[in-house]
């Protein structure tokens, strides 16, 4: 297994009380194959990734139980040295909003060399002819030219796709990539993610691709990870829970995209907000939201239930949610 | 990156001034220095009531007395009880600071509102004219001034104080004026305000209505630590001996005839130092806790 | 860019005149006779009074003494001081001094400043950092002659390790001076360092440079800091304009040979034409260092473009 995360569990803690971002986070990727991690904000998908690289920012947040191993090694307990080497050269990451995320007084060609000349000791000209081609590759029209640019003389695209080329410089082994086209023009998006899935293809990387945008998912995830409240409350592959979702939170959010084929009926929202993660309701987080819900949901909270394909659902009705009516 | 002040207004349901006051209010750092003041303030309104004697008697038989039970802080050079001095030198030193700070709040926040609003060349005479004065190193600035002013010979303590209080607003208006144009101009390009004048708002209405209380923050919060500034500045020109002199006692006028004396007498000038400096760090640390409370981001 | 600065050089000239017109007529205007005294115990000869003047254009109407003393100026003419010496031989002579003093008082506020800032900045709300921020806050409610006093007063007198006057004005004996000097600017890039470095902390490219696997030095030293330090590298840019032109509680206190000394002695000897000339030179200096400042900015933050 390439990238492995198991039981992960993470807590803020604030002036006003500790906050349960994560409550039993686990999932994995293989070499080649694209997980989504699909969820509102607040769900605990970003910290996820950020624990999994290993820049959380503590304190607030604890790491208080769990697992994070790369091919086998656990990363968790590994030194501070072993954690850096694994980051950008094991696994990479890139961000939703590339203009902050990318320093403002560098220039970008800076930001792709610093890595190789910091981490693999190439020489300055060595390290500016491979940014070049990693611009190049991200396919940034002048890259030579370009290379001297600071971000702020980008445009949202190039930025992004210049992120991505900065992700790529160590050639990692696992991408992850945190809402990376939420901050962009909708043509963009289906530029950048084109852009993803075809590096994905070519360099077989793992990608975990974390969005709130089912649309994003649709088309290019082999597996999703839905997050609600710091939990996955369901792990599919991607045909089978798009055909029949085997929690009731996904059945919502369906519910909640427009589709072609229902034009002409009302949209539908899930009713409520999520819960503050000061304090969780007890039994299953989704509970005070949910349409299904009966008396044993506020009062325990549900198991992951097998659905079979590898499939799994923490609803205490997931088999009749996956077997009905669809939508 | 820029702080946007106004935002703010209408995102917070109690109110800018609302919301900064209901955290001001859990802040130990306000309390302390507002107590501080009202102290020094009460000091400056009643110094009968802290101290019985007479601050302009001088016994030259009990100079340079050091610190006892019958006169606290001790004797200075001309015999002068440390102690009833400090006390009485609050006024003058508070009386300053309060009338510079009012003088440079109000023509420099005025001249500002009105060199942001109205721009063209309104502001660029403004500004240069601005850029003059601040020009001028202060110190070496109010030298010149009140040398000028003080060569017509003696003068009252009104005159004194008048002096100085003119020197320092016209040396620092500009700072006011400069906080006050750049927040007008971005208060400015807010939507209220465009809206406010499509709907035919008139400009005295916008300024007035519109633009006033969402720009009155920033300013706010200099004037609070500019407050404190003032008496510093005070005391620095009485120190000089161009500032505040007698007839008129300040802490300025006391740490200037102690400074001669400082290696045989350092309590003549250690007291109303530290006086000084606790109320300077009462508006400065009150100054503090207003623009966090007032600030958004900081909290 | 080269019209932006020709744009500013352009707008200092009205500046330069009002200043330096303002600092004339307030030298010039003040009541009484400008050479009580100059000549020892008895009045000056009317023959002697009615030749400085002429020398110095007092009879003509103010606007056209100023006018008289521009033209010379221009030339590099400062004029002669009420004894007789060139104005710019006494300027050239104390100048110096002020700059070294300046210079030492920069790096005093720059390197105690920034490494406070930067450490209380960095552990946020720990007891460096409120140790940080107690003591600026001293710091910057002492005022200067206070300090000035109190550590001439300890370490000159009392603990004698210290000459409590500056003899000759070396670098090494400028360090207390300068100390004093800087003790309140040292106290605002404190916070200012501190204030950047804490914003700037949680900022997104921070989390890249730590996802890029760099190094903590790196992190810290070349990503924050680079960004962190921009406005306080304005900050001392400023502050040393203001360093070099305002000196004279700290000269005076240390009997420091320096400009501040030079106008301040000038002014209550009432000796116009060395304030004059003094002011000038500050006032061309002040400028020239704001105009620098805000190109310094520019180099440093490539997101600043000035058209």
């Amino acid at each position: 297994m390439l990238l492995e995360v198991e039981d992960l569990h993470v807590e803020f803690r604030t002036r006003d009380g500790v906050a349960r971002v994560l409550n039993g986070v686990s999932y994995h990727v293989s070499a080649g194959e694209t997980l989504a991690v699909l969820g509102e904000s607040g769900s605990g998908k970003s910290v996820t990734a950020q624990a999994i690289m290993g820049i959380l920012d503590t304190p607030p947040a604890f790491v208080t139980r769990g697992s994070v191993r790369f091919h086998g090694e656990e990363l968790l307990s590994a030194s501070a040295d072993r954690r850096r080497a694994v980051r950008a050269s094991g696994v990479a990451m890139i961000f939703q909003d590339a203009l902050s995320a990318l320093n403002p007084v560098f220039t970008v060609g800076f930001q792709i060399e610093e890595q190789l000349r910091v981490r693999r000791g190439m020489s300055r000209a060595d390290a500016r002819a491979r940014a070049v081609e990693l611009l190049d590759l991200v396919r940034i029209p002048l890259a030579r030219q370009r290379v001297r640019d600071y971000p702020h003389q980008f445009s949202g695209g190039m930025r992004q796709r210049a992120m991505i080329a900065m992700s790529l410089a160590l050639d990692p082994e696992v991408l992850i990539a945190d809402e990376p086209t939420t901050a962009l023009d909708v043509t963009v998006q289906a530029q950048i993610m084109d852009l993803l899935a075809e590096i994905q293809r070519e360099r077989q990387m793992g990608l975990i691709l974390i969005t709130h945008d089912l649309g994003v998912v649709a088309e290019v995830a082999d597996r999703i990870v839905v997050m609600y409240a710091g939990r996955i409350v369901e792990h599919a592959d991607a045909v089978s829970l798009f055909r029949s979702p085997g929690h009731p939170y996904t059945s919502a959010l369906m519910r909640s995209l427009p589709r072609l084929d229902s034009k002409g009926t009302a949209l539908e929202t899930i009713r409520g907000l999520p819960p503050s993660l000061l304090r969780i309701p007890p039994g299953c987080p989704f509970h005070p939201r949910c349409s299904r819900a009966e008396d044993i949901c506020a009062s325990h909270v549900p198991s992951a239930v097998r659905l079979g394909f590898g499939r799994t659902s923490a609803c205490h009705f997931a088999e009749e949610v996956v077997g009905g009516p669809r939508g | 990156m820029t702080s946007q002040i106004a935002p703010a207004v209408v995102e917070q349901p109690r109110g800018l001034f609302g919301d900064a006051w209901h955290t001001l209010r859990r802040r130990p750092l306000f309390w302390v220095s507002v107590s501080l003041i009202l102290l020094m303030l009460s000091l400056a309104l009643f110094p009968g009531l802290f101290a019985s004697g007479d601050p302009n008697l001088a016994d030259l038989s009990r100079s340079r007395g050091a610190p006892s039970a019958e006169a606290w802080f001790g004797y200075d050079n001309q015999g002068y009880d440390i102690y009833t001095r400090v006390v009485y030198g609050a006024r003058a030193s508070i009386v300053v600071g309060l009338l510079a700070t009012l003088g440079v709040v109000l023509v420099g926040a005025s001249v500002g509102m009105l060199a942001g609003f109205y721009g063209g060349w309104l502001d660029a005479v403004v500004s240069r004219i601005a850029d003059v004065f601040v020009g001028v190193p202060f110190v070496l600035g109010a030298i010149v001034i009140l040398t000028t002013l003080n060569a017509g010979g003696d003068a009252g303590p009104v005159r004194i104080v008048a002096q100085v209080v003119l020197s320092i607003s016209v040396l620092s208006w500009p700072v006011a004026m400069r906080i006050m144009r750049s927040t007008a101009i971005a208060a400015k390009q807010q939507d209220y305000v465009k809206a406010a004048r499509a709907l035919g708002a008139s400009s005295v209405r916008i300024i007035g209505k519109h633009m006033l209380p969402n720009c009155i923050a920033p300013v706010l919060v200099y004037s609070t630590i500019a407050l404190g500034a003032f008496i510093g500045a005070e005391a620095t020109l009485s120190y000089l001996g161009i500032g505040l002199r007698q007839p008129v006692v300040s802490w300025g006028v006391m740490i200037n005839s102690a400074k001669d004396y400082l290696r045989v007498a350092p309590h003549a000038l250690l007291f109303p130092a530290g006086f000084l400096t606790a109320t300077v760090l009462a508006f400065v640390m009150l100054g503090d806790a207003v623009r966090e409370a007032l600030d958004p981001k900081l909290r | 860019m080269g019209r932006y600065v020709l744009r500013r050089l352009l707008q200092m000239v009205p500046v330069f005149l009002g200043t330096t017109f303002l600092i004339y007529a307030l030298v010039w205007a003040v009541p009484g006779d400008p050479f009580e005294g100059k000549c020892g115990e008895r009045d000056c000869p009317a023959s002697y009074v009615a030749a400085m003047r002429e020398k110095f254009n007092l009879d003509d109407p103010l606007i056209v003494q100023y006018g008289k003393y521009l033209l010379g100026l221009v030339q590099g003419d400062f004029g002669l001081t009420s004894s007789g010496v060139e104005v710019s031989t006494r300027i050239a002579a104390a100048f110096p001094v002020t700059v070294r003093l300046a210079l030492v008082a920069l790096l005093v506020e720059a390197v105690i400043g920034i490494t406070a800032g930067v450490v209380s900045g960095l552990r946020n709300r720990g007891f460096l950092d409120s140790l940080v921020l107690v003591s600026t806050l001293f710091l910057i409610s002492i005022p200067v002659f206070v300090t000035g006093y109190v550590v001439q007063l300890v370490f000159g007198l009392q603990l004698g390790w210290i000459s409590p006057t500056v003899t000759t004005p070396t670098f090494g004996n400028l360090i207390v001076p300068g100390f004093v000097l800087a003790s309140l600017s040292m106290a605002y890039v404190a916070r200012l360092s501190r204030a950047s470095i804490s914003e700037n902390r949680r900022a997104d490219y921070v989390r890249t440079a730590l996802a890029k696997g760099q190094p903590n030095h790196r992190v810290v030293g070349v990503h924050l800091l680079r960004n962190s330090l921009i406005p306080v590298v304005t900050f001392l840019g400023t502050d040393l304009g203001a360093f070099l032109g305002g000196a004279i509680v700290t000269e005076g206190i240390f009997n420091v040979p320096g400009v501040g000394g030079l106008v301040f002695r000038s002014i209550l000897t009432k000796d116009g034409a060395m304030v004059t000339g003094v002011v000038t030179v500050l006032v061309l200096v002040y400028l020239l260092m704001t105009l620098l400042v805000d190109l310094l900015y520019a180099v440093l933050d490539p997101r600043i473009r000035y058209d």
